[in-house]
């Protein structure tokens, strides 16, 4: 309705119609469930662009054009991160809240240590890329080691480009189609130089985005058979190690785990089963479903820093059904969704751990690390 | 609107619960048909007293009051089409008391009917009432409008299931109504009168509902029919067999294209109609029998396939298309008509055979689904709103449903109510004497017009 009479002119993109479009969490839910056809969560974020057009914002150009869209800049945010981390425990609630998002900065990020191949163990059978994202490489990046060191165990080669930016999506978030568009084109460019059959991501995000390449581009002559191609590869971890014959995992996890659905790969990526099927090999290990674990978490990104309140409501719902299982690991495979659980296990004091799933079938593989005793 | 005005809202309501940019009230501008206006300003009280209160302000100042759940209506009943103050009773929205003994709950007008289900269902207890908005659809809308839904059939529309009522009238006064027994004939019935009479009358702001037993068993068939007079045909004959069923719906073949565009559940394409038919009760055995010799009767009569869901899910599914197919009608067209005509009974077959006539006359495509087993049925007009000719063409199909429901003794709504859209067919389906009366009610509890004013009445 909004965007609808913005459009027509009934209403103006003025500064309360356009946050209404940013109160928007993009869990796509609305999308799921219309009927119709509508996809309004598309839309929030189109109209996001439109007033980008109109009115750019300065900071949006420092953070999207000059530091997500060169790869190399992007390892320079781990000392920041790592001094906010500690600082915000001496801020005010939602500061320190913010300041609990973040996991223990790694000292290297990923990108510094990874090499461009890592070789299969034994045998190579497949040849997967591997995408790496922002927030597992400056964040994560234990867990996209574990990644590539499963995607090893079953027998592929795995090429990861050093010259890949960001996906697009945070800059597409904040109204940024431009650099999106502009992001898709570079990660096509650099992926088609590596012969790979498969392009593996572990965050979901990065994943829904990533397979989005092939409708973005489809109406641009040059770029539409090119990005077809590039999104009928990626495939999310889960997804991908669970269409393989998958290694045996020989070590037991003695312990309860429950999954929460990230909505970019559930609702993003039609990858439910997937990472269930990967929990539910490990011997030992319990799993549990939580009630409603396909509700968003409230994270989206950001809205825990612009929608305080709402992003911790929608949160503590999810918390309700999290506790209610007594699970000691929340797996969830999405940075985003990783950091607001991180929160919420720390606002309620609770001994549950958050973790990505590649993990625990990498702990059960043998791979042994300190978050793990 | 005057800024004294809102000043003097924000007193009694909050500030946050005043709501008044442009954008804020073009989205309390419309409901589920395709009318538009808005109000000057929007309120969301959270107590009687408020509600009170602002009624008592808008009757002194000569402000239309419009009150609405979440919108969901198909008549523009909620559409403050005079502007005014809208009254959004959605943040009244607790669950006061479940009463498992004498089997009622007292809730707030804004609760979502699907949260009430869900709520009373925990205890075993059973709310069967269902418009297909039910997920989001708030109790007060249901019984503004005196919903109805698919399980009306075997257990009675909203109005069945209302005891008491705690109403805000137009001068702010605050009335109860009705109690917790079963029985009472004192005086006249004006939690009956309150309800449907779509927030002319009154604000709708507690209920009392009567609840029964949860049914522990239930079985789904989706029946395959070539022609759709040979389904409607097995609507009676099911009916005639002594089987209830809780719920007997037909769809017809646009209707299941929309459904399988939005949903691929793998539903025949080829069929003319499809009943979707459900049985429910306390033993496997009976609701398993039933279903078999709804199955069997079907077949006898010319269905080409009978199948029963097979899991929880599958039922789901198909229960989620069924109340998304008028929503999923905008995918032939960026407008529809929805009706809710309701015939007796014997004469569905006639009906609906009357109502593929209209299309066949006015060339606009006519969706036919709803609730064969009540005789309410759905028929839907695709068009577009923009094409004047259109529009002109619309009304006069529409005009002609009226003529045929009325023609075979029916009515004009079984279960939507009038809001603006059914104003103009009132005083052919109920008579001068009966307007004349109801007028005079409407002048009794609401003497300055200023609630809901303009809607379900023939314009003078």
């Amino acid at each position: 309705m909004l965007a609808r009479k913005g459009l027509q002119g009934e209403l103006t993109f003025n500064s309360n119609l356009v946050e209404q479009m940013y109160a928007c969490f993009d869990c796509l839910a609305c999308n799921q469930v219309c009927p119709v056809g509508i996809r309004p969560a598309n839309l929030a974020l189109a109209v996001r662009a439109i007033e980008e057009q109109e009115r750019p914002v300065i900071w949006k150009k420092v953070v999207f054009e000059k530091f997500l869209s060169k790869s190399e800049k992007m390892d320079l945010a781990t000392w920041p991160l790592r001094l906010y981390r500690q600082m915000g425990k001496l801020l005010t609630a939602q500061l320190g809240d913010m300041a609990a998002m973040l996991p223990p900065i790694p000292e290297r990020t990923l990108h510094q240590n990874l090499p461009e191949v890592t070789p299969a163990d034994g045998e190579s059978q497949y040849k997967a890329g591997f995408f790496l994202g922002c927030a597992q490489n400056l964040l994560f990046a234990e867990d996209s080691a574990a990644t590539v060191r499963v995607l090893a165990a079953n027998h592929c080669t795995i090429t990861a480009p050093k010259e890949i930016v960001c996906c697009g999506m945070p800059a597409r978030g904040y109204g940024r189609h431009d650099l999106l568009m502009k992001h898709a084109r570079h990660n096509i460019e650099i992926f088609e130089r590596s012969d790979v059959e498969v392009i593996i991501t572990d965050c979901a995000t990065c994943g829904s985005t990533l397979k989005e390449y092939g409708k973005l581009l489809a109406d641009d002559p040059e770029w539409a058979e090119r990005s077809a191609e590039f999104s009928s590869k990626v495939k999310d971890i889960s997804e991908f190690l669970v269409s393989i014959p998958l290694k045996k995992p020989k070590n037991q996890i003695n312990a309860r785990v429950t999954y929460h659905d990230p909505c970019h790969l559930n609702r993003g990526q039609g990858v439910m089963e997937q990472p269930r099927q990967l929990l539910q090999m490990i011997d030992g290990l319990e799993f549990v479903e939580m009630a409603d674990s396909d509700w968003c978490c409230g994270s989206a990104g950001s809205q825990l820093i612009t929608h305080y309140e709402t992003s911790l409501k929608v949160l503590n719902r999810k918390m309700d059904n999290i506790e209610a299982t007594g699970a000691d690991y929340i797996a969830s495979g999405c940075p985003g969704c990783q950091m607001q659980l991180n929160v919420g296990v720390q606002k309620r004091g609770l001994s549950a751990q958050v973790t990505h799933p590649i993990k625990l079938l990498d702990w059960a593989y043998g791979h042994r690390d300190k978050d793990h005793e | 609107m005057n800024k004294n005005i809102i000043k003097q809202l924000a007193q009694i309501a909050g500030k946050e619960a005043v709501l008044h940019t442009p954008e804020d009230l073009a989205v309390y501008s419309y409901d589920g048909s395709f009318e538009e206006h808005s109000p000057d300003v929007v309120v969301l009280p959270q107590s009687n007293e408020q509600v009170s209160q602002i009624a008592k302000l808008a009757n002194s100042e000569n402000i239309p009051l419009v009150t609405r759940g979440m919108a969901s209506g198909l008549t523009a009943a909620s559409v403050p089409f005079s502007g005014g103050i809208t009254l959004s009773l959605t943040r009244m929205n607790q669950i006061l008391e479940i009463d498992p003994v004498n089997r009622t709950v007292h809730v707030q007008a804004g609760v979502i009917t699907a949260i009430l289900q869900a709520t009373v269902e925990e205890q075993g207890l059973f709310y069967p009432p269902d418009p297909s908005s039910i997920r989001h659809s708030t109790i007060g809308g249901n019984i503004a409008c005196n919903a109805g839904g698919p399980r009306c059939l075997k257990y009675g529309v909203t109005g069945n299931y209302v005891l008491g009522l705690t109403t805000v009238l137009a001068d702010g006064r605050i009335l109860t109504t009705g109690g917790k027994v079963i029985k009472d004939v004192v005086g006249y019935d004006l939690t009956a009168l309150l309800t449907g009479s779509e927030g002319t009358l009154g604000i709708i702001t507690e209920a009392l509902l009567r609840l029964t037993a949860k049914p522990k068993f239930r079985r789904t068939a989706l029946v395959e029919f070539e022609s759709i007079d040979e389904a409607s045909q097995t609507v009676n004959a099911i009916l005639s067999s002594g089987v209830v069923p809780a719920t007997l719906e037909i769809i017809d073949q646009t209707a299941i294209e929309c459904i399988e565009a939005a949903f691929h559940l793998d539903l025949p394409l080829d069929v003319e109609a499809l009943l979707l038919i459900e049985t429910d009760g306390m033993t496997e055995a009976s609701v398993q029998e039933e279903i078999l010799l709804v199955g069997e009767i079907a077949r006898e009569i010319g269905a080409r396939d009978v199948s029963t869901a097979k899991s929880e899910t599958e039922r789901a599914n198909l229960w989620q298309a069924r109340r998304s197919v008028s929503s999923a009608l905008a995918r032939k067209a960026p407008n529809k008509l929805g009706e809710d005509i309701t015939v007796p009974r014997s004469a569905i077959p006639e009906s609906i055979r009357r109502l593929r006539k209209i299309s066949k006359k006015f060339g606009l495509p006519l969706v036919i689904f709803g609730h064969a087993g009540d005789g309410n049925l759905h028929p839907n007009i695709l068009f577009d709103k923009r094409n004047p000719q259109q529009w002109q063409t619309v009304q006069e199909m529409v005009a002609e449903e009226f003529n045929i429901a009325l023609d075979l003794g029916g009515t004009l709504s079984g279960e939507h109510g009038v809001g603006t859209l059914k104003r103009p067919y009132m005083e052919q389906a109920l008579g001068p004497l009966s307007i004349e009366i109801q007028r005079g009610i409407k002048k009794v509890l609401d003497p300055k017009n200023i609630l809901n004013p303009g809607k379900i009445f023939p314009q003078p």
